[in-house]
């Protein structure tokens, strides 16, 4: 038993690992391709139009081909780092991986063969094919390359939505698995469309922040200084688009969670007790000893923005918020009216009985008992909703871990108010004054010091919003419907440990291969 | 053919001129042999085997012994 519960915890660990690491990579794939596909465009025009000085053309190629490098560099290191997590499945995770069956496949299939495609042609035109092609293909081709790695984080995005919120299925006891009935349902859910718009324009003002944030050097030193401000022009201005494109989908992201996810909202606020008009915490430390079930204070200390939480989850500032507490005892209210959910202690209930008439189908399968077949099938239809909750011993097995979900999402919102501060503000200087050195302390230039230290804010941020995530729909592998330590195959922990530590080492020396290489090019450029 | 042809010369060219690109590649190629040659044949094995009725027969029993 202590071997399964470890299996768990370093096959979680493992997975949480290889996607955090594998999520550096992609933001800046995703944001630095829209930076670049701009700048060519820029470059296009100016190229295309007689008028436009020979020298300045060549700026514009040369910014081009110098981002575009970092991109390729990017590229090539980070790809390929996201099938190791589809290894997981297949051996950590197979229970989870037939349970979900095309579901979760379909996606996956499309993103991989719609990524070779795109990868391997319009990613060679872009470059090797800046003499071989015409301005207008080239530009094309990198656009293409842009919308592809787009496309690509969409059905990824797809399969992840659906396991937070799973639509568009009927589970097929004969198969043991889900079936899909209806691919627009699956691939168009509410989530799965805010949570897509939501990464990519978070990877955006990511991308923005590492080219500002190299420009930064740059600024610094004194190098390339022309070179830094076109680049910070166009950077900031996708960064600011970016970021405030991620606040719009956070706040449509909050209303869904709170509608289809209202434990992890109560988690990302640390919120037991639900009330109306709730506030917002926007600093606070949770108090360690808090159970759902206790009368202890929730937190230690704390500074709230007035009804902030209500405003954020239902857009009404009286709106009740239900906090974990009325969650697992099956509390709400909506429109002043309070109204009964479905409370833990009888989802469990539901999900034995829904167990139990798997079992009944099984056994009459083996009896060829067609009507006791179909008797089971429907009993198991009306309770399949609470299906995972079947595993759970008691209901407060069912709350994700409140202080690994509260403070990613506190850090991740300050870091994130930082950088639409940092982006108003260099959008402002770049357009406006373009003083770099006018705004100092003791001697060094502010500026160029701020934008070198927002790109790994930007990454910390970004891992912060995954982290919340991820870790606020716990226990759940599919929300409601399987729990972790259903979803996971009977390996020895000793295999996972070891692939764990491989993996670390792995991804560890690319990412510092790709630090490597990137800095060179940064520090060569000539 | 000749459709081919070009093809095949302009991906010649362009990895022939690559200048940083040959370490990337490098890179890749260790990377792309760790993880296919050596995780997925030694550690990553799928863990369902035989048909999908198998597959589903063990998952049904997996899924129920908890």
């Amino acid at each position: 038993m202590n071997d399964i519960l470890t299996a768990i915890d370093w096959s979680r660990a493992q997975f949480a690992m290889t996607a955090m690491y594998h999520w550096l990579f992609v933001p800046l794939t995703l944001g630095l391709g829209l930076v670049v596909a701009i700048m060519e465009t820029i470059y296009a025009r100016k190229k295309l139009n007689p008028s436009t000085p020979q020298s300045e053309t060549e700026e514009w190629l040369d910014l081009t081909k110098f981002w575009m490098r970092l991109f390729g560099v990017n590229f090539a290191i980070g790809v390929a780092t996201g099938i190791v997590l589809e290894f997981e499945f297949g051996t950590n995770w197979s229970n989870y991986s037939w349970f979900v069956g095309d579901i979760f496949g379909a996606p996956l299939a499309i993103e991989g063969i719609f990524a070779f495609f795109c990868e391997s042609t319009f990613f060679a035109v872009m470059f090797f094919g800046w003499e071989k092609f015409s301005i207008r293909q080239h530009c094309a081709a990198t656009w293409l390359t842009a919308f592809g790695a787009s496309l690509s984080a969409w059905w990824i995005l797809v399969a992840n939505s659906w396991m937070q919120h799973p639509v568009g299925m009927d589970f097929d006891p004969a198969q043991m698995r889900n079936v899909m009935t209806s691919f627009v349902d699956v691939a168009l859910s509410p989530t799965a469309v805010n949570k897509f718009f939501h990464v990519i324009t978070s990877s955006w003002s990511l991308g923005a922040c590492f080219v500002i944030s190299v420009c930064g050097w740059y600024l610094l030193k004194g190098r390339h200084t022309q070179f830094a401000v076109k680049s910070i022009k166009v950077a900031g201005v996708v960064g600011l688009v970016g970021i405030l494109g991620t606040m719009i989908t956070g706040d449509s992201s909050a209303v869904q969670v709170t509608k289809d996810q209202p434990m992890k909202l109560a988690a990302m606020e640390g919120l037991y007790e639900g009330k109306q008009g709730a506030d917002l915490v926007a600093f606070g430390i949770l108090n360690p000893g808090k159970k759902w079930d206790n009368d202890q204070d929730a937190m230690l200390f704390e500074i709230k923005i007035p009804k902030g939480l209500s405003i954020l989850g239902r857009h009404d500032p009286d709106a009740f918020i239900p906090g974990i507490k009325d969650i697992i005892e099956g509390r709400d209210m909506i429109d002043g009216q309070e109204i009964n959910t479905v409370n833990y202690n009888e989802r469990i209930l539901r999900g034995r009985i829904a167990h139990k008439a798997l079992r009944d189908y099984n056994q009459a399968r083996e009896y060829k008992d067609s009507i006791g077949m179909d008797r089971a099938t429907e009993k198991l239809a009306r309770h399949y909703q609470f299906f995972g909750y079947g595993y759970l011993g008691k209901a407060d097995e069912a709350i994700p871990p409140v202080a690994m979900t509260f403070y990613p999402f506190h850090i991740m919102v300050a870091l994130g108010t930082w950088m639409l501060l940092f982006l108003i503000a260099t959008v402002w200087i770049v357009f406006r004054r373009q003083e770099w050195t006018k705004y100092q302390i003791a001697g060094y230039p502010v500026y160029p010091w701020l934008a070198i230290i927002t790109a790994p804010i930007a990454w910390v941020c970004s891992q912060c919003g995954w982290i919340v995530a991820e870790l606020g729909r716990q226990p759940w592998a599919i929300q409601d419907i399987m729990p972790v330590q259903a979803a996971i195959s009977s390996v020895g922990s000793g295999n996972v440990k070891l692939t764990f530590f491989i993996f670390l080492f792995l991804f560890t020396c690319l990412l510092l291969a790709e630090i490597g290489i990137m800095l060179k090019q940064i520090k060569n450029k000539k | 053919m000749k459709i081919l042809s070009n093809i095949f010369n302009f991906y010649y060219d362009g990895f022939r001129s690559m200048t940083i690109g040959r370490t990337l590649w490098l890179i890749i190629g260790i990377k792309l042999f760790v993880i296919f040659a050596i995780l997925r044949v030694f550690f990553f094995q799928p863990a369902l085997h035989g048909s999908d009725e198998d597959k589903a027969c063990q998952v049904r029993e997996n899924l129920l012994k908890q």
